[in-house]
């Protein structure tokens, strides 16, 4: 990367790390909401590791990894309504007559929300830990879950930051939530797809990539280092990430062109 | 003519947000999708829940779990109407209504009727889902008219406390404030099994939650055998004449601010 890149890169990063920061209305929901689902589902499905073939005793450590994808999507949320918020103010114009790569803008503007995943992803650890979870693949499971946390937070933002760039609408952006809220609902996040009983809702997990996201993070948790769920999910993930920075990419382009 | 001049505000007000409503998708649309989305995860995703020891319910996980959509649906209905007012107070438009309606007390009024009448039409497609998906009720006609007024009694004292939370704070900021509350009371009921089979700290708040008490009534009429009906229409009735002072203070506190 040249360094005028990288200075760019690291302006426009700053400005988006500490937009999200100071805004406790996108931060404090993104940690509160999904340890609160935790903490609600862990008492309120506890008997559910009395089903046959479900594979821990202690519904805490399963739904655990639930909590990292509810909080990349609270992440989205909050990149893609930045980012129309840029929109809407009139600032993105500002910057398109300045010599800002888009590059540095997209990167830059993506700093905050995987700032703020960092942050999830290191609470969320140490409050499960905490409470009594289990991390079976140990010490060295920690940094693979943050960087499966930190790609997954990658992908759901770059979507928000195609939905923001492609309408420049706020109100599209949180019109994202209810489909991303589907998404997961339609995953394997309450019950191991083995488990689940009804045909069509299995085939949808099944078919669904969330449910490879949140079964690579629990994997670790569970199972200890099972090589089919983390390369799973890293795809799943990677490939959420590869998709929506390619789309956000050219929304960007468009946007910058009018 | 005061009766007359009431009746006319709060149909005015009520005709006004039930159209805003079914026109305006984004609106509308969340509405309709949220309690759809919990009934498809919880009666398709967890139905495997009914074969944990201890778990006994004859109408099936389905129509467990449609108690508890049943109740959610309503009481967000309730809370999505408070979102309303909220937005009235925002963009002015309260302001204007309170300067014109000769009883404002009737824009309670007629925000209640609003949001008794979208949660109606919310528990309909919700219902007739839940009957798509092979429900089945054991419970009589007789109980069966309980189950759908305890949840329009939920949705009545959801209205009144969104009103008076959005009529105190008058900025739409004030969402999270309606929201989290009736979510967590939601939530901390005995949602996915009976609460004999909960663990921990959400059975000893389930035990005091009042909405543990309505959901094991709804349950009991949907089984035909009624539970703890009684204590449930009176904590209903208890807490609706609570949130029914609780909106008017709201109401006297817009009041207040419009005339500074």
């Amino acid at each position: 990367m040249s360094s005028a890149l990288a200075l760019q890169v690291g302006t426009v990063a700053r400005r988006s790390i500490l937009r999200t920061m100071r805004q406790p209305a996108m931060v404090i929901p993104a940690l509160v909401f999904p340890l609160i689902l935790l903490a609600i589902n862990s008492g309120g499905l506890d008997s559910a590791t009395d089903i046959p073939g479900f594979p821990t005793d202690n519904y805490l450590t399963f739904a655990l990894g639930l909590a990292f994808l509810q909080g990349t999507m609270f992440a989205a949320m909050s990149a893609g309504t930045n980012l129309a918020q840029d929109v809407e103010t009139g600032f993105f114009n500002r910057l398109s007559l300045t010599p800002l790569r888009r590059a540095a803008l997209l990167v830059g503007q993506l700093s905050g929300v995987l700032v703020l995943g960092f942050i999830q992803a290191a609470t969320f650890l140490v409050v499960g830990l905490t409470a009594g979870a289990g991390l079976e693949a140990g010490a060295l499971g920690v940094p693979v879950i943050v960087a499966l946390s930190l790609l997954t937070t990658l992908g759901f933002g770059s979507l928000g930051a195609f939905v923001a760039l492609r309408t420049g609408s706020g109100e599209t952006v949180q019109g994202l939530f209810p489909l991303m809220f589907a998404a997961l609902f339609l995953s394997s996040m309450a019950l191991p797809r083995n488990v689940i009983e009804i045909d069509w809702f299995r085939a949808v997990a099944t078919w669904n990539p969330v449910s490879y996201m949140i079964e690579g993070i629990r994997s670790l948790l569970i199972t200890g280092w099972d090589g089919e769920a983390l390369a799973l999910g890293f795809l799943a993930s990677g490939g959420l990430a590869v998709i929506a920075l390619v789309l956000a990419s050219s929304a960007l382009r468009t946007r910058m062109a009018r | 003519m005061s009766a007359r001049a009431f009746r006319s505000v709060a149909l005015g007000v009520a005709w006004r947000n039930l159209h805003s409503f079914f026109t305006n998708p984004a609106l509308f649309v969340p509405a309709m999708i949220f309690p759809l989305f919990f009934f498809t995860a919880f009666a398709g995703g967890l139905s495997r829940i009914d074969s944990v020891p201890g778990f006994h319910f004859p109408p099936g996980y389905t129509a467990f779990e449609y108690a508890f959509v049943l109740l959610q649906a309503s009481a967000f209905g309730g809370v999505f109407t408070g979102f309303a007012v909220a937005r009235d107070f925002e963009s002015g438009f309260a302001r204007r209504m309170l300067m014109a309606a000769q009883r404002r007390r009737a824009l309670i009024v007629g925000y209640s009727i609003s949001g008794v009448a979208r949660a109606l039409f919310t528990m309909s497609v919700v219902t007739l889902v839940a009957f798509v998906a092979g429900m089945k009720l054991h419970g009589d006609g007789l109980e069966l008219v309980g189950l759908y007024t305890l949840a329009l009694l939920v949705n009545f004292s959801a209205v009144l406390f969104g009103t008076g939370v959005a009529m105190r704070m008058r900025t739409f900021q004030a969402a999270p404030l309606m929201q989290v509350p009736v979510f967590l009371t939601l939530f901390l009921a005995p949602v996915y099994v009976p609460l004999d089979l909960l663990a921990g700290w959400v059975h000893a708040v389930a035990q005091v939650n009042p909405l543990t008490a309505v959901l094991e009534a709804e349950r009991g009429f949907i089984e035909g055998d009624p539970v703890k009906a009684g204590l449930a229409f009176a904590l209903l009735l208890g807490l609706g004449a609570l949130f029914v002072v609780w909106a008017l203070r709201g109401l006297r506190s817009a009041e207040r601010a419009a005339a500074s």
